[in-house]
């Protein structure tokens, strides 16, 4: 292992850690002005041009809140909790492909930040760390509240985790690898070589266990204001709450970005018009989150344990069942 | 921000736009300030048509969280009931530093019209308010008015003070 390489990780790092912070900072303006059109009001207009300052605005007010741990609370998980959904979900973002390789000064940069050949693998896994935080929150809060979001997280996340896997195993006995780039050289041959149209099935199967795994709108439910307050959140005051923020709009960036890499074809051959597609396909699977939050109601835990468990993944193993009948002949 | 002109009257003619910690931590606080839910009768639906499509109270950066840990300003929509004081003035505990207090309605403010022996004639023999609202029930428009005013009001404090104990009636 050379400097070099060496830092051009750390730098890979440190620029993945900024500019996805930042881009959930900006998530919540997107999802605030998204939300806004779609009821026909203005969303954040009056801080700064269009209320793009109010990211600004709403960062400076967490930091200067006042950090209340409540009496009865576990001190120490109380306040790691939100570090572990924060930390999760950059910690996924490492196997993750962001743009096609490109040369700068001479040197080939990838903008991975560690190629590995188990890529899907981890992503999943590290994913799924992810729901200790509200689980870990939830039960050190001291709130009735909470711990019956703790308890919704664990049965949703049991639920969800196997559709999400199975749902996976057909593109992948199709391409053969687990990394994402591997998955990316697949589909290199236009729209008519997408995994999408090959593996439709997975993908809306996917599509629906990744609204799961973040908690947006139709499986809401561990943070459902209407029926238990706010959740694993509801004794979180500030910037601990605020990680939890962070974490949940990052995972929802990465997710879009698997997706994309995944069924859509990626960044495709690998040129500057390839990178652009992938962000605008990214763009269009987080708008499709927050444009299901504008459209959907919730459902129950007991529902989505039914669609899960009766629905979902009969369908997902009988894919995979055709998959690997058309494989093989 | 790009300054194409030098004012030497203002910051010592330096092209940089100078602030206070102060002037920082107020700007934010006042346009970052998150409602708690907290309708107590007819008030509330007024507060909650102000949120609602025609009067979006999110221009201003309001929204509302039902988690007291995460709101700002407490809202007293409605009648307070001598048996509910105890619980508005736990929930006010609740909340956490800065918090503001605007009193909403006449009921609110003074009991209104209900001189009774089962309400309590306003909410600040409760807890410290900070903006009275008059109205029974006050449009959407006065309470955006009020909640504008006490940006004002926030913008004019300093951003680090010393907490006097507020005496109540």
């Amino acid at each position: 292992m050379d400097t070099a390489y060496f830092i051009e990780t750390i730098i890979k790092i440190v620029v993945l850690l900024l500019v996805f912070s930042a881009l959930a900072g900006f998530g919540t303006y997107f999802e605030r002005k998204v939300l806004a059109f779609m009821q026909r009001r203005l969303g954040p207009m009056h801080v700064g041009p269009y209320g793009l300052l109010q990211i600004a605005a709403d960062g400076i007010k967490l930091f200067t809140k006042e950090d209340i741990v409540p009496q009865n609370v576990v001190g120490p998980i109380f306040k790691i909790a939100p570090v572990i959904t924060a930390a999760t979900a950059f910690m996924a973002a490492a196997a993750i492909p962001f743009m096609p390789s490109f040369t700068i000064f001479g040197y080939e940069v990838h903008p991975i930040i560690s190629d590995i050949n188990v890529g899907i693998l981890y992503i999943l896994g590290v994913m799924a760390i992810g729901l200790y935080g509200p689980l870990l929150g939830g039960m050190a809060s001291a709130n009735k509240w909470s711990l019956i979001s703790a308890a919704r997280a664990a049965s949703v996340f049991i639920s969800y985790e196997v559709v999400s896997g199975l749902s996976l195993l057909a593109p992948i006995m199709m391409v053969g690898s687990l990394s994402l780039i591997d998955f990316n050289n697949y589909q290199t041959g236009g729209v008519g070589s997408w995994m999408i149209w090959s593996q439709p099935v997975a993908f809306i199967l996917f599509l629906i266990a990744a609204f799961a795994e973040t908690g947006r709108t139709p499986f809401h439910l561990i943070a459902n204001d209407h029926e238990i307050i706010d959740g694993f959140g509801t004794e979180y005051s500030g910037m601990r709450w605020g990680l939890f923020f962070i974490g949940e709009y990052a995972n929802m960036f990465f997710i879009s970005f698997v997706i994309a890499l995944i069924f859509l074809g990626g960044f495709g051959d690998g040129s500057v018009g390839g990178a652009l597609a992938l962000l605008g396909k990214v763009s269009f699977i987080f708008f499709f989150f927050l444009w299901t939050r504008a459209a959907w109601p919730d459902v129950r835990p007991d529902q989505l344990m039914w669609l899960c468990w009766k629905v979902l993944m009969p369908i997902a193993v009988i894919n995979i069942v055709i998959t690997g009948i058309v494989i093989m002949f | 921000m790009a300054q194409h002109q030098v004012n030497y009257m203002q910051d010592g003619g330096l092209p940089v736009a100078l602030t206070s910690i102060d002037k920082l931590a107020n700007w934010g606080r006042s346009n970052s300030l998150w409602a708690l839910t907290y309708g107590l009768a007819c008030c509330g639906i007024e507060m909650m048509a102000s949120g609602a499509s025609r009067y979006d109270f999110d221009r201003f950066g309001t929204i509302f969280r039902s988690s007291p840990r995460q709101a700002d300003i407490m809202i007293v929509a409605g009648t307070l009931t001598k048996k509910h004081a105890e619980f508005i003035r736990r929930l006010y505990d609740q909340m956490t530093e800065p918090k503001w207090v605007i009193s909403m309605g006449s009921c609110a403010n003074t009991g209104g019209m209900f001189n009774t022996y089962a309400t309590v004639q306003g909410v600040d023999r409760v807890i410290p308010v900070d903006l009275y609202l008059p109205g029974c029930a006050p449009r959407p428009e006065t309470l955006q008015y009020a909640v504008m005013l006490l940006q004002k009001k926030i913008r004019s404090e300093k951003a680090i003070k010393s907490q006097k104990p507020k005496r109540l009636m």
